[in-house]
């Protein structure tokens, strides 16, 4: 309860301010086509209509959840409409960028970490490549990777996903290999240990919190970058997809629908990175 | 008659080193014509004031070190094949425990690295937990011991593989007095049940003295030996030998080696 109250206080005052900012927004609409009417209308009169309107500036709390609600239980989760199956593909791209990105990073890191020619020629690159707008990098790698005959939207999608999720891994992984101190080194060189087994015993255990602790950063990257990646030439289907659709054909209330799908698809897998994290700590012996 | 030429055979022996550290101000001389020699089932000492080379001394004979000029050898080897025979085990100031292996886990790591095979680890393992009193801590994690335990258990990891040297730097310095007045009886009485040879970093007179059956007295600037004392007190020694006379005798020379020393820079 303790922790509870804090978080709905705020929650409160979102929904609040929200509320207000819809009135205040969409009440120019309803102004406006009473002046067109030529009736006038009063602020009590103006306030219910700017609740309910098709296509709000703004739309209130109530209508994203219901729009929210209807995409994701209204219909078969098959369904175009369907706000699970967007997700679902949105969530597939979001796995396969998090896994590549995974890979990438910690064999960055490896190599950065074992060579020092690739830690002053790599990294630098590394940090200028997160410099680089994402959504002007999207398109490129779309249209690149169609011209190499992969016309499977899955391919592009994971590499934009990859390219942003690497980053926090790689930093983390570089700095956790490289945290065993001079005492550890030095006891494994008493041991008359190669280069395999430090890596193996020392280096790699040791990193493991640095790991978990990216892999949340990475997992949200991935989703923002698969979101991205389903943004330009006419992708149909995640919710990246679903929200250009709703912006395009002025349905606000679909971007917005999407919108917190995508929200809550980031909390559920920043929930599920959390569990395996603390899995790992517990086998790893850290303190409860 | 085989014994006897192994029994005299130096475990230990330094004959003129120097050990010069380039730094960015220049080198540094951490070694200068330092001789001594240690033999089978000696408690030697070392003590002296930081930067007298005791450490760097006690790492050179581990190879984690190499002189500059000067012979060491370790069993009659270079410390280089001294290692690789396995011939020491290593105590630090901090445990260095891994807080993700268990104590079990802990002293299996040299095990896993030099290739035991997995009955002999655990037989083994039972065997230093047992050597150190720590029995049914095995599955314990780090975290979940005491300072005076966990650097217990870093002693029980250095013996695991049989190593006939056992060399500690500092390994008490960071325990509370009694912790470490009982830590000082129980490596002792290790000593007395293993016949190892030890090599003891401290700069607490009265350890050195109470362990030691040689003390070496070092000074800084350039690092070097300015005393080595054989100490006359007997093996058996309870904690009560260090009110005795001959004990306040060999620490007072101590003391006035230390302070020759520091008189000259």
């Amino acid at each position: 309860m303790n922790r509870a109250l804090p978080v709905l206080t705020v929650l409160l005052g979102i929904l609040a301010i929200w509320y207000a900012a819809a009135v205040w927004m969409n009440a120019t609409w309803v102004f406006d086509q009473a002046e067109r009417a030529g009736t006038t209308v009063t602020w009590a009169e103006a306030i219910p209509q700017t609740m309910a309107q098709e296509r709000p500036l703004l739309p209130p709390p109530h209508q994203v959840g219901a729009e929210l609600w209807k995409g994701l239980f209204g219909q078969a989760v098959t369904s175009k409409r369907s706000l699970v199956y967007h997700g679902y593909v949105t969530f597939k791209g979001t796995m396969m960028g998090f896994g590549l990105g995974i890979v990438a990073g910690v064999l960055l890191a490896m190599a950065i970490v074992r060579f020092r020619v690739m830690d002053m020629g790599l990294m630098p690159w590394a940090i200028i490549s997160q410099t680089i707008p994402i959504v002007a990098l999207a398109p490129m790698i779309i249209t690149l990777s169609s011209q190499l005959g992969l016309t499977a939207r899955d391919v592009p999608k994971a590499i934009i996903a990859a390219y942003l999720s690497f980053f926090p891994v790689l930093v983390s992984m570089v700095k956790g290999l490289r945290s065993p101190d001079q005492m550890q080194l030095d006891l494994l060189k008493t041991y008359g240990a190669g280069e395999m087994a430090t890596f193996l015993k020392l280096r790699l255990p040791a990193s493991m919190p640095y790991f978990f602790a990216s892999l949340k950063v990475a997992v949200a990257a991935s989703l923002v970058g698969t979101i991205v990646g389903e943004l330009p030439t006419g992708a149909i289907e995640g919710l990246g997809a679903r929200m250009l659709i709703g912006s395009q054909f002025g349905e606000p209330l679909i971007m917005w629908a999407a919108l917190f799908a995508a929200a809550i698809l980031a909390g559920l897998l920043i929930v599920v990175v959390g569990v395996v994290e603390r899995l790992a700590a517990r086998r790893m012996g850290v303190r409860a | 008659m085989k014994d006897t030429i192994s029994q005299n055979q130096p475990v230990i022996e330094a004959k003129g080193l120097n050990l010069v550290f380039q730094t960015a101000d220049g080198p540094v001389q951490a070694l200068k014509d330092v001789n001594l020699t240690v033999a089978k089932g000696d408690f030697v000492s070392f003590i002296g004031p930081s930067g007298c080379g005791k450490t760097t001394f006690l790492r050179a004979i581990a190879a984690l070190e190499h002189p500059t000029s000067g012979t060491l050898t370790v069993n009659g080897m270079s410390p280089d094949e001294a290692r690789r025979k396995r011939a020491y085990g290593y105590v630090f100031q901090a445990a260095g425990l891994y807080p993700w292996r268990t104590i079990r886990g802990n002293i299996k790591l040299p095990l896993e690295i030099m290739g035991f095979s997995k009955a002999d680890q655990e037989e083994r393992v039972q065997r230093v937990l047992e050597l150190v009193e720590l029995k049914g801590f095995g599955k314990k994690f780090p975290w979940q011991l005491s300072g005076g335990m966990q650097q217990r258990a870093s002693i029980a990891r250095a013996l695991a593989f049989d190593a006939d040297i056992l060399l500690m730097d500092e390994p008490f310095g960071a325990l509370d007095e009694i912790v470490r007045d009982r830590l000082n009886e129980e490596v002792l009485k290790l000593w007395a049940r293993t016949g190892k040879t030890i090599g003891f970093v401290t700069h607490s007179i009265p350890e050195a003295v109470y362990l030691s059956t040689k003390i070496v007295v070092m000074s800084p600037r350039p690092g070097r030996i300015t005393d080595v004392i054989d100490s006359p007190l007997p093996k058996e020694r309870p904690l009560d030998i260090r009110d005795s006379r001959e004990f306040i005798e060999i620490a007072h020379r101590v003391r006035e080696g230390l302070r020759a020393g520091h008189h000259e820079d």
